[in-house]
């Protein structure tokens, strides 16, 4: 072989090294089955074909995604690279060293255009260990037709004593028309989200400053007596059946006056593709009762990369573009602007094109910037979070109540009972934790 | 009189049995907003769009291929050790073989949750998360109590004689299970292995907790379309409908066989 010969074959290699990607790598992406994020694989393909990785989807429901992911990062699986958690599970896992720190994205990724509420949300210990893909707050969702026709006019911030003149006004049973929706199904993350603001309004908290459980206060006696008087006045039947998507349902085939819920629903209240209320339908804030604090929710479905990966580099690659301003642009001009990620960046709610395409674009944002997850409650805490408690025993406490309590909305047993009975098992699950000694 | 009365109790039985698939098969069909419709549509526009999508977003293929492979697989040696256990237990029974089938059996009784952890540290440190592997290995151990009694029944219902027989005239016990026994309970083995089939294809807990992606099956793939926010109904009827498409013509092909061995020794 001629020198010539040879410098020309090195020259072809080191073009052919130039022209491929410097590392390829397949991650293992683990998330919830829903509008944002299947858009979000199906973009992805673009983050593939601009860095040459490749990445495996496992797509679950929720609670078994919730289940699925738990195991895997407590028994250091290292079976995925990226995580869709909330808002709940981050500062826990990140304080636990579950998750690698993301306080090195790059000055592109302007990690100060996220809502501080939202870092604050997904960060522990002065670190953040996940980045958002959308978040939201709770408000209330009402047909402005039926409104109209009774004579009723919403207000701007609603109480709760006004919702129920409301609701008794608009329940027509006869034709399967409730006044009011609310989340009846047990779970920390069904009936207990929509119940902890609740309560939050009526002045109560979970547990006072030296986590004694408070579920036998007036407090707590005052919201759910009434929110089981209102749900067996006005709700719809089988109500303890009804989460999140039942009630979507519901509200969408023209069946119930009023919701309060997720902000998230707005866009699909509005797709007409999905609702038959889509023109009918109008917003306002969620309800207080006696204190503001705490009367709406919120949360975040966040990307985090678990300390077991083995790809972090290209996991960090894929999160600060799935998360980025161009990604949101990406989204806005490939399906249009209604439906890009919500409640993350500040630069979205500049952008005139979201704020055209969606009318209840400033309410969600007023709803998460005014949505205080250090003062959940009138009284003080020692917890973080408005809808749930910010600590691992949460998950099962949440559910445990959450279950007496549709066994007072069922009539199985009464209020008095059903606090009682939450009472003495919360304060159980505390001392056993270590939590009272 | 008591011949149509039982007819038609039988049609009201399997119509009954039949409604909740029928009405999955139309949903599938449906858009989103028809799926939900109050009252339920009977009549709609029917639309492929939920098959369009499935097949967009997962790989169907792959799915099915995952269930075919350890379903079978499964099978296949849950099998091969239950012919010579059930063999043992039928024709040459210690005094505490009944034991030993009780206990067999109670292992089944605990829930696949309270062995979550252990068993999923064993299959992290042999490298077997994400493996077909490690979906045989689990359903062989948890489906072999079933496949156990189930052949011991057939087996009893073999006259012992006929086994002494094929001994007496020089036959090895491997023989007389492959050229005496196993012909005359065939179709007993086929309903077990027909059953083991559907018990693995099936099975849930074990194929979301152990897989990811590389051997995730069927049941893996329907979870993947039931949605936290949003509809989800139709298109959630339509990937049940793909997922138990292959099981159900298997099924159908072999229900003679199916019937033939469960109905095995009941009428002597």
């Amino acid at each position: 072989m001629t020198f010539r010969r040879l410098l020309g074959l090195c020259a072809s290699l080191t073009a052919f090294a130039m022209a491929s990607p410097a590392w390829s790598a397949t991650i293992t992406i683990a998330t919830v089955n829903n509008s944002d994020m299947i858009r979000m694989q199906q973009l992805s393909k673009e983050w593939e074909k601009e860095t040459g990785n490749k990445i495996n989807w496992v797509v679950l429901e929720e609670n078994v995604l919730r289940q699925r992911v738990t195991t895997d990062i407590t028994t250091k699986g290292g079976q995925f690279d990226i995580l869709t958690i909330g808002s709940y599970e981050t500062p826990i896992w990140g304080k636990q060293n579950w998750l690698v720190p993301l306080d090195d994205l790059p000055p592109s990724y302007d990690v100060k255009d996220i809502f501080p509420s939202v870092r604050q949300a997904l960060s522990a210990n002065g670190h953040l260990y996940a980045v958002p893909f959308y978040a939201e707050s709770s408000f209330t969702f009402y047909r402005k037709d039926l409104f109209d026709k009774a004579g009723l006019k919403m207000p701007a911030q609603p109480k709760y004593e006004e919702v129920k003149t409301f609701a008794d006004r608009l329940t027509d049973r006869a034709h399967e028309q409730y006044g009011i929706c609310l989340r009846g199904k047990p779970g920390w993350g069904e009936n207990m989200a929509y119940l902890t603001t609740l309560v939050n309004t009526f002045g109560g908290r979970w547990f006072d400053e030296h986590w004694n459980p408070q579920l036998d206060t007036p407090a707590w006696h005052a919201a759910i007596s009434f929110y089981v008087d209102l749900m067996r006045r006005d709700g719809p039947p089988g109500a303890n059946s009804n989460g999140f998507n039942e009630n979507l349902a519901l509200f969408s085939t023209g069946h119930c006056a009023m919701w309060i819920d997720a902000t998230v629903a707005a866009g699909l209240l509005y797709d007409k593709s999905q609702s038959q209320v889509a023109d009918k339908v109008a917003f306002t804030a969620a309800p207080i009762a006696k204190v503001p604090n705490g009367s709406h929710w919120f949360w975040a479905w966040a990307l985090a990369i678990p300390s077991t990966s083995k790809n972090v580099a290209a996991a960090k690659s894929f999160l600060a573009w799935s998360t980025s301003k161009d990604y949101v642009a990406l989204v806005g001009k490939t399906f249009g602007w209604t439906v890009v990620p919500p409640g993350t960046r500040a630069s979205t709610y500049a952008n005139p094109e979201y704020l055209k395409a969606a009318p209840f674009a400033e309410f969600v944002k007023q709803a998460i910037l005014t949505a205080d997850l250090e003062h959940p409650t009138a009284e003080k805490v020692p917890y973080t979070g408005i809808q749930y408690v910010a600590i691992p025993e949460f998950q099962a406490i949440g559910t445990q109540v959450g279950q007496l309590m549709a066994g007072a909305l069922t009539g199985q047993m009464s209020v008095d009972e059903a606090l009682k009975q939450a009472q003495a098992s919360v304060k159980a699950t505390m001392e056993q934790a270590g939590y009272i000694q | 009189m008591k011949a149509r009365l039982a007819t038609l109790l039988a049609w009201v039985i399997a119509l009954l049995n039949v409604f909740p698939l029928v009405w999955m098969a139309l949903a599938s069909f449906k858009t989103e907003v028809d799926a939900i419709h109050t009252p339920p549509l009977l009549f709609f526009h029917p639309t492929l769009e939920n098959y369009q999508a499935i097949f967009a977003l997962q790989d169907y293929t792959g799915y099915a291929l995952n269930s075919v492979a350890i379903s079978l697989g499964a099978t296949l040696i849950t099998v091969l050790i239950a012919i010579p256990a059930a063999f043992a237990m039928a024709f040459y029974p210690g005094p505490r073989t009944r034991d030993i089938l009780l206990w067999m059996l109670s292992t089944k009784m605990l829930p696949a949750v309270g062995v979550l952890v252990p068993i999923y540290l064993l299959c992290r440190d042999a490298g077997l998360l994400d493996t077909r592997t490690a979906l045989i290995i689990v359903y062989v151990l948890s489906n072999l109590p079933i496949a156990v009694w189930m052949l011991f029944t057939f087996f009893r219902e073999t006259p012992r004689d006929i086994i002494e027989a094929s001994r007496i005239d020089g036959a090895s016990v491997g023989e007389t299970i492959l050229l005496v026994l196993l012909p005359l309970v065939l179709p007993g083995i086929a309903s077990t292995a027909l059953l083991l089939i559907i018990l693995c294809w099936n099975e849930a807990f074990w194929s979301l907790n152990l897989t990811a992606h590389n051997a995730a099956p069927l049941t893996a793939f329907i979870a993947s379309f039931s949605a936290p926010q949003g509809l989800f109904w139709a298109r959630l009827s339509a990937a049940s409908l793909l997922a138990i498409a292959p099981i159900l013509v298997f099924g159908w092909l072999s229900q003679r066989q199916l019937v033939r061995g469960l109905t095995f020794g009941a009428v002597k």
